[in-house]
């Protein structure tokens, strides 16, 4: 008999043929890449980051390297959501056709909750991803992120405003992520995504000033892989809701790593920046992989490595 | 956007510090000069964009200058290495717009990519002319092969080496007879020519790049007609639409 591995996991309910998500800001709203292939090999994607208004971002250069990966301070750039439910949705529905991971940010809780809601009413979108830890903006994003108070009322004003699966989406860049985790699942989270960018900072040796013109910018890439790990294996025995695993993710082999560090799905994020096809790999490689270690279903792994 | 490998066929010093790499691989993702290819090196995370100076059958002429730990590495790739590229990246520039007199105005390391275009505005019956800016006379590359095309070449240089001295607006000056430009360079010689032209024409951008063809938002730069990605909706922006 020929042995089949099974790719297919759960997320909240929702059912996906594999557990590859392209993160968000990685992927912008999907069309993009579907001209350099066929994106319904995905398990979904988490779209571009997406306020109330538009938002044109920071200044330049908003990009870095580092011997792990690299640094980005863009800054939330996107259309706003009515551009995006206007414009950006009905592109993708051409080039996709499965529930899409809407990702939302804010610079208020009643801003999370506006756009939280009107994009909750698109039947394209099959979960709500709060991002309440982008480390590049000020006055929001990750300051609500990093104190359980200020989390739990993002979460339970956009838990108003929605019926489908809300995730929310932590902070590396604090003490004690398992409070912050904690605090959004009283606060009526579905599951938590973990972990967005970590803080960092370059400096010109030329011109002696900091590299990017935010100063400050989020680390990703291989990098901050054994974090991603770290945190989602603490987060995942603490709560009892799904986590979805990020950070540094850029084989197949980190999948199952992850998964067995507890993560029900895992998302991609700058691997798909140095190679557009990373995401496509990633799931062809799964099969062979799963193979070499013994799996036969990958939704049976996840938190494999807890004691 | 296609992703290819290509092999290093040469690897020389046109100037100091200033490197022209020529390599064999599949170029027909290439539509249009002033588009960019992105390298993937040993050790870095990543690519680096590198526009496309020419190309021809199999052939790719990339000319870049060594500016960091990347581009170092890069001047030490021997004949005979392959290397992973995303090619045919950006819109390039738009050679129907540009007409019989096209003044090309090429500031340093700007240079390269309007060489390609000169070649294409030439197999179209055009009579472009160009004026190529460089610090100083040892900085000169590509004025011959701009010559050997047929074009008038004016060279100015800051020290006054070579050439004219002075900038390249100072070289425009001395050009009569053209009514539209194309210009690729640093960011203040962009500004000083688009200030001084009263017409139309292109000005290719530089930014620092994450992704390269459109996903990261990190090179976007503020036009009138909103936020543009440099590496998709550029790096060549049409002089009406470009924001200082």
């Amino acid at each position: 008999m020929v042995s089949t591995a099974d790719t297919r996991v759960t997320l909240c309910g929702i059912p996906l043929d594999n557990p590859v998500i392209p993160a968000s800001g990685c992927f912008g709203y999907g069309w993009e890449f579907a001209e350099y292939y066929d994106i319904n090999c995905l398990g979904t994607f988490s779209f571009k980051g997406t306020t109330a208004e538009m938002r044109p971002g920071n200044p330049t250069p908003r990009i870095a390297e580092y011997s792990g990966g690299m640094l980005n301070a863009v800054g939330l750039q996107n259309p706003g959501v009515d551009a995006v439910i206007s414009r950006e949705l009905p592109r993708l529905a051409e080039v996709f056709h499965k529930p899409v991971m809407a990702n939302i940010s804010g610079f208020s809780i009643e801003e999370y909750a506006v756009v939280a809601k009107k994009l909750s009413a698109c039947p394209q979108v099959g979960w709500l991803e709060v991002n309440i830890s982008c480390p590049n903006v000020h006055g929001g994003g990750m300051s609500f992120g990093t104190d359980p108070v200020q989390a739990a009322a993002v979460t339970a004003a956009v838990r108003r405003v929605t019926d489908k699966p809300l995730l929310l989406k932590l902070s590396p860049n604090v003490t004690d992520i398992v409070s912050i985790a904690r605090a959004c699942v009283d606060a009526g989270a579905d599951g938590l995504s973990l972990i967005n960018t970590v803080l960092g900072m370059r400096i010109h040796l030329k011109t002696r000033r900091p590299l990017l013109a935010n100063i400050t910018g989020g680390m990703s890439g291989p990098g901050i892989f054994p974090l991603a790990v770290r945190m989602v294996y603490q987060v995942s025995q603490a709560v009892h809701v799904p986590v979805v695993g990020m950070g540094g993710v850029s084989s197949a082999e980190d999948v199952l790593e992850l998964m067995l560090a507890g993560a029900a799905a895992v998302e991609v994020g700058a691997a798909n920046l140095t190679d557009p096809f990373a995401c496509r790999n990633i799931i062809q490689a799964l099969p062979e992989a799963m193979k070499r270690y013994g799996i036969t279903s990958l939704s049976e792994i996840t938190g494999g490595a807890h004691g | 956007m296609r992703q290819e490998t290509f092999t290093v066929i040469s690897n020389r010093t046109l100037a100091p510090g200033t490197l022209e790499m020529v390599l064999e691989g599949d170029v027909s993702g290439i539509s249009r000069p002033g588009q960019f290819v992105n390298l993937r090196l040993d050790g870095f995370f990543l690519r680096r964009p590198i526009s496309v100076c020419d190309w021809t059958e199999g052939r790719l002429r990339l000319v870049y200058k060594v500016l960091g730990q990347g581009t170092a590495a890069m001047a030490d790739y021997p004949a005979g290495k392959q290397l992973d590229l995303l090619v045919g990246l950006g819109n390039g520039f738009d050679l129907e717009k540009c007409p019989e007199h096209t003044l090309l105005v090429g500031g340093g390391v700007g240079t390269p990519p309007l060489l390609g275009l000169a070649r294409r505005l030439a197999e179209q019956g055009k009579h472009p002319a160009a004026v190529l800016g460089f610090n100083t006379a040892g900085e000169r590359i590509l004025t011959e092969d701009f010559q050997s095309l047929g074009l008038r070449v004016t060279v100015c240089t800051a020290d006054g080496s070579a050439g004219i001295p002075g900038l390249v607006t100072d070289g425009m000056a001395a050009v009569g007879d053209y009514n539209y430009v194309c210009a690729c360079g640093p960011e203040a010689m962009l500004r000083a020519v688009w200030t001084l032209c009263g017409f139309g024409g292109q000005f290719s951008f530089e930014e620092r790049m994450g992704c390269g063809f459109g996903a990261c938002m990190g090179c976007s730069r503020k036009t009138v007609h909103g936020m543009k990605r440099i590496c998709r909706e550029g790096p060549v922006l049409e002089k009406e639409e470009i924001v200082w």
